[in-house]
């Protein structure tokens, strides 16, 4: 049994035209949520062309010789973001050797670039495709130290942007410095969280220091720095404003400092998690920082989070900060494709629905430097993007096709594989021989 | 048959025998018994809910319909009610569901916040430690409780971790805070044994430890030895009962082990792989006892036929997996095959954020279902969360189901259950009400909690 034969004639359609990133496509009737400037379009037409958006309105013509997608009473959107997390970093995370997120020792810090172990093969991609998510941000993650007593750094490394595809699939490369303050960075420096944020000062002391003296350096005639070589390098566009840095902080009173010294060493500022962040949501604001939201966060999970509350996400929009939703274990990585939920959960404690679509679409895009590219469905970005049956935030909902470049991708993963298997009892053999 | 034992001045009173949870008599003799409960229903009147969908958690759907409490017992479900002495609640565009049951839950002892200093949920200090009772673990002020209260939880059984081949005792609990766990304890419910197949036991000891079990037939061979174990000791109580030689020691580990054999305690198995279920329920039929519940059974949809047979619910999540390798097979439609297979199907959280949304577990698994043609209408959807649990619990006939004479336990929610964007309204127990989202002066608040958000907004 297959899944397509029992599909609706949406699927079936698009597997017989064979649609690709080369031929033209208008994807017609459906309601539109670009999550840009033109909102919400009812009735819309899609026009693809060369895997990029050629058009996008109501009472747009269909050119000439394209294949087109009836797609009314569907909803569309931009494909979802996950805004951070390992997918593709990670196949059983108490696998080891499929472990490729962390990185522990003196060697590497602001440099160390997970993108490199990058698998686009991975069975988390599949899983989480089918489910909308069509970009992730992926990035280094602090453990405890090994049975050696090599531990993960402050500056942790850098995070990148990735489509969810087998091919093209860096979006951008390095988009964010990462950084642990709070509980973490202290356990990870000396004990306290002063220390953390003095090897942070410390870093970007000698990162700037280096940048002035780079000769003197290479010729060993400067003092010892903190970091490496290749540390000091990358960081320079950290202290040249051209990325942004990500700081793990949930307590408000880390957040502030978080916001004191990206003020200070004038850098943009991600805040992840966040949880106490509605408490400090105007100094946020003010200082333009962005935050990665976990929306199930409600209880004290630790002393940093006494005050998480689950209508954060509406007190943050309320206060035009700009968040993304994610970074809940259970919306991350093998379960990315929960941002739906997560974003649901949001809207029924208050947050606009438009406001949860821009938090899984076009903020995070924006806020790792993407959004000329990704995030939003207009005329000259990827077309990316996902056909639902229903409200894509709705948990019984489920998108009938997704598209990345303009292609429709397969609706398979290994879990449908299966979970089709074992259904199929029809032959009354054991399940290898299905 | 009773035994009774003279124990430091205190009169003892243990059971043996074949009685089960509900016969007579028995409820009177667990009553006696030592840590027995103090829960006391809080005080409540009569309550009329007016003009709403129901879902009765025995399978069926009533729209438009009312339902009536007096005296902390729902007296009846239906159209048209009416009845004087109660306070009339519009309840119209609501939906109304049997209180929500979380089989398998830490909460109390791995509490929140998650320092070391609270972590109390598993004794790892010998794969075998069926000794060990949850509830004296149990911190009653976990923010966790209330937190799953605003999601509608009114039972929940609360288990020892996964370390161990015999992780002890559970307990299950009224979701009232009380000042000691005694004062939430589920009036007559039966104790759990909590079991463990798979990666962690072979983890903690073999890898962790150098000590058995450090492979899958270590643990099938530790579960064995215990129960030869526990049948001697079971026959030699029995027969000094008959007055054939002495009472062997009292042995706490054994008395929990021949609970089980004597169908007194009932068996919570942690389980994930199809081949591992299908070896525990072989030794289950070794030593002659029932599996209540396989949890977690990532992979129950390999073996639906076999848990039918067995007449074993299968406790699951909606959709986690890949965090280790016996969870690498997880699948969304996991409980809608065990489901349709006619099976019984339990949506569980084992997670303090899970327990808050049962219902959207559930609801994912619907839309998974409903993508292989697999519908689950609501009123069947609801019974993973209320019935299914309660009957693997042991108290089905008190709690679960909307049904004349069953405990007021009940949830009202402000629509479709099953949509991510439904909160709970209102939550009473016993036919009191004890959340109110209208009205915070209603709620319990931890001591924890005192002075934080969640005074204001936590819970909300």
């Amino acid at each position: 049994m297959s899944i397509l034969n029992r599909s609706t004639g949406l699927l079936a359609a698009l597997f017989v035209a064979g649609i690709s990133a080369a031929q033209t496509t208008a994807i017609t009737g459906a309601t539109v949520h670009t999550a840009g400037p033109a909102g919400k379009i009812e009735n819309a037409t899609v026009v693809i062309r060369d895997g990029n958006i050629a058009a996008i309105g109501a009472g747009i013509a269909i050119p000439a010789g394209s294949t087109e997608i009836k797609a009314a009473g569907k909803i569309v959107t931009p494909g979802l973001i996950t805004p951070f997390g390992q997918i593709g970093l990670v196949e059983v995370h108490a696998v080891e050797g499929t472990v490729d997120y962390v990185q522990r020792g003196d060697q590497f810090s602001a440099s160390f670039d997970p993108a490199d172990a990058y698998n686009p093969r991975s069975t988390l991609i599949a899983t989480n495709r089918i489910e909308g998510i069509t970009h992730a941000i992926i990035a280094p993650q602090a453990q405890e130290p090994d049975e050696f007593g090599n531990q993960s750094r402050i500056l942790s490394g850098l995070a990148s942007v990735v489509r969810l595809s087998d091919e093209d699939y860096i979006v951008e490369r390095g988009a964010a410095f990462v950084a642990n303050l709070g509980e973490t960075g202290g356990a990870l420096a000396a004990g306290s969280r002063a220390a953390a944020l003095l090897v942070l000062r410390t870093a970007l002391d000698d990162a700037r220091d280096y940048a002035r003296n780079v000769e003197a350096y290479e010729q060993g005639n400067r003092r010892e720095y903190s970091l490496s070589r290749n540390d000091l390098r990358a960081l320079q566009e950290l202290l040249d404003g051209s990325k942004p840095l990500l700081v793990s902080a949930h307590r408000a009173s880390d957040i502030s400092t978080a916001i004191r010294l990206a003020d200070e060493y004038e850098f943009d500022l991600i805040v992840m998690g966040g949880a106490e962040a509605w408490m400090v949501a105007d100094e946020l604001a003010a200082a333009g920082a962005s935050v990665i939201l976990d929306t199930l966060a409600n209880l004290p999970d630790t002393f940093e989070q006494l005050n998480a509350r689950l209508d954060a996400a509406a007190i943050l929009a309320r206060a035009g900060v700009r968040f993304a939703i994610g970074g809940d274990g259970a919306s991350q990585n093998h379960n990315a494709r929960n941002i739906t939920q997560a974003a649901g959960i949001a809207v029924a404690n208050g947050l606009p629905w438009d406001a949860a679509l821009r938090a899984l679409t076009l903020a995070p895009a924006e806020m790792y430097g993407v959004a000329g590219r990704i995030g939003s469905l207009e005329a000259g970005k990827r077309a990316d993007l996902v056909i639902w049956n229903e409200d894509p935030l709705e948990l019984t909902s489920y998108p009938e096709q997704v598209f990345m470049a303009g292609e429709a991708v397969p609706m398979e993963s290994r879990q449908t594989l299966l979970r089709d298997r074992y259904m199929d009892r029809s032959s009354g053999k054991p399940p290898a021989f299905r | 048959m009773k035994r009774i034992t003279i124990l430091a001045g205190v009169v003892w009173i243990a059971l043996t025998g074949c009685d089960r949870a509900g016969e007579a008599g028995k409820d009177e003799a667990r009553s006696s018994a030592p840590y027995a409960s103090r829960y006391q229903p809080l005080p409540s009147g009569a309550t009329l809910l007016t003009g709403a969908t129901i879902l009765t958690g025995a399978g069926e759907r009533l729209d438009e319909a009312d339902i009536l409490v007096r005296d902390g017992k729902i007296v009846q479900v239906g159209k048209g009610l009416a009845a004087d002495d109660a306070e009339v609640v519009d309840a119209a565009g609501m939906w109304i569901t049997p209180g929500i049951i979380d089989v398998h839950s830490h909460l109390g002892v791995y509490p929140s916040p998650g320092v070391m200093a609270h972590a109390d949920g598993n004794e790892i200090s010998a794969p075998n430690t069926a000794e060990v009772w949850a509830e004296h673990s149990v911190w009653p002020q976990d923010p966790g409780f209330v937190a799953a209260l605003a999601g509608g939880i009114t039972t929940l059984q609360i288990l020892p971790g996964s370390a161990n081949l015999f992780g002890g005792r559970s307990v299950t609990v009224k979701n009232v805070p009380g000042r000691s766990v005694q004062d939430m304890k589920f009036p007559g419910a039966p104790y759990g044994l909590k079991m463990a197949c798979g990666e962690n036991p072979k983890r903690v000891y073999g890898e962790g430890k150098g000590v058995a079990p450090s492979t899958r037939m270590g643990s099938v061979a530790g579960y064995r030895k215990a129960w030869i174990a526990a049948r001697d000791y079971r026959d030699k109580m029995e027969k000094a009962d008959n007055g054939d030689g002495e009472a062997p020691t009292r042995d706490l580990q054994l008395e929990t082990l021949a609970g089980v054999l004597d169908g007194d305690i009932l068996v919570h198995n942690h389980c994930y792989r199809a081949d591992e279920m299908a070896v525990m329920i072989d030794v289950a039929q070794e030593f002659g006892y029932n599996i209540s519940a396989f949890h977690h059974a990532v992979e129950a949809y390999k073996i639906p036929d076999l848990l039918a047979e067995n007449n074993i619910c299968a406790a699951v999540w909606a959709d986690w997996w890949g965090f280790k390798m016996e969870a690498f097979d997880g699948i969304r439609e996991n409980a809608a095959i065990v489901a349709d297979a006619g099976a019984c199907a339990i949506v569980h959280s084992d997670d303090q954020r899970g327990i808050q949304r049962l219902n959207q577990e559930t609801a994912k698994i619907i839309g998974a279902a409903a993508r292989v043609d697999i519908d689950i209408p609501p009123e069947h959807a609801i019974q993973w969360i209320t019935q299914n649990p309660a009957r693997s619990l042991g108290i089905a006939d008190s709690v679960g189901t909307l049904e004349s004479g069953r405990m007021a336990d009940i949830a009202v929610w402000d629509g479709d259950p099953f949509s991510v964007y439904s909160r709970v309204e209102r939550v009473y127990i016993d036919g009191a009400l004890v959340f109110d989202r209208e009205d915070a002066s209603v709620n319990p608040v931890t001591d924890f909690s005192l002075g934080t958000a969640a005074m204001t907004g936590g819970a909300e």
